[in-house]
């Protein structure tokens, strides 16, 4: 059963990466992008990780994804990769380094030292238990990131504001 | 755990390379947004199989952060998109090249 999720799910992850670099239009990247999304989702229930699974659901499917396809609507912006490009052979070389890397990779995840998979303790990866880890040991990031999130706000504002409009 | 976590760090891996290879072959600036993202998502996926493997919780929060973080670098790419379109009338990141010598 948990087998047979995973497939599905990487199958879907699969799918929807392709999908987000290989078709013309952005729209369509966004919808292949919110395949993944979902997928991944899934695969955070499989390794015990509800909280983040619900996170990975409002913020990147809820959020993220809406705010690209308010932009590409807001941009009606086609692909426009008709022309050919200014630097001549630079697609060959990066499905070359990009083999490369893959390889490379791989080799990595291929040849870790085994580790015994642990036993879990009771409401692993529960809101309360990510919230308890939190709000002890990471209470100073977490206010880091309530700042970061205010300067986004104040320079999504200050970016997007109409150049010399009135604010 | 019936699926080995080796399997989960082959999919993240399989994932981030497509994210690279969007960035690197891609020319719409928000297609290579959207690259970025399948990255941090592939990251994000590793972080979360190593904490199911060493029974930590610590992965998990990390995943948290990436996620807070995530969400202010597309809120404020966007916005650098948008004002690149208002005065160059492009997404077309070849067609950015105000700083090339």
């Amino acid at each position: 059963m948990e087998l047979v999720l995973f497939a599905l799910a990487a199958l879907g992850a699969l799918a929807g990466g392709v999908g987000v670099i290989a078709s013309r239009l952005p729209v369509r990247s966004a919808l292949a992008l919110l395949l993944v999304l979902g997928s991944l989702s899934v695969l955070y229930l499989l390794l015990a990780a509800q909280f983040i699974a619900a996170l990975q659901v409002i913020i990147y499917a809820g959020a993220i994804v809406v705010l690209f396809l308010f932009v590409i609507m807001l941009l009606h912006a086609r692909s426009g990769e008709t022309r050919p490009e200014k630097l001549r052979g630079q697609r060959q070389a990066a499905y070359l380094l990009v083999a490369v890397f893959l390889a490379a990779i791989v080799a990595v995840v291929v040849t870790r030292p085994s580790a015994q998979t642990a036993g879990l303790p009771e409401g692993f990866g529960s809101a309360q238990v990510v919230g308890a880890s939190l709000f002890t040991g990471y209470v100073l990031p977490f206010e880091l990131a309530s700042i970061v999130l205010l300067v986004g706000i104040v320079a999504a504002v200050v970016i997007g504001a109409p150049a010399g409009g009135t604010r | 755990m019936t699926v080995p976590p080796g399997a989960y760090f082959a999919l993240s891996a399989v994932l981030f390379t497509l994210g690279v290879t969007g960035v690197l072959v891609r020319r719409n600036a928000l297609v290579i947004f959207m690259s970025i993202e399948l990255m941090l998502n592939s990251v994000n996926l590793t972080f979360v199989a190593f904490a199911r493997q060493l029974g930590r919780i610590e992965g998990q929060v990390t995943v948290f952060f990436v996620m807070v973080i995530a969400a202010v670098e597309v809120v404020v790419g966007l916005a650098i998109i948008i004002a690149i379109f208002r005065t160059r009338d492009t997404v077309d990141i070849d067609d950015v090249d105000l700083l090339r010598g």
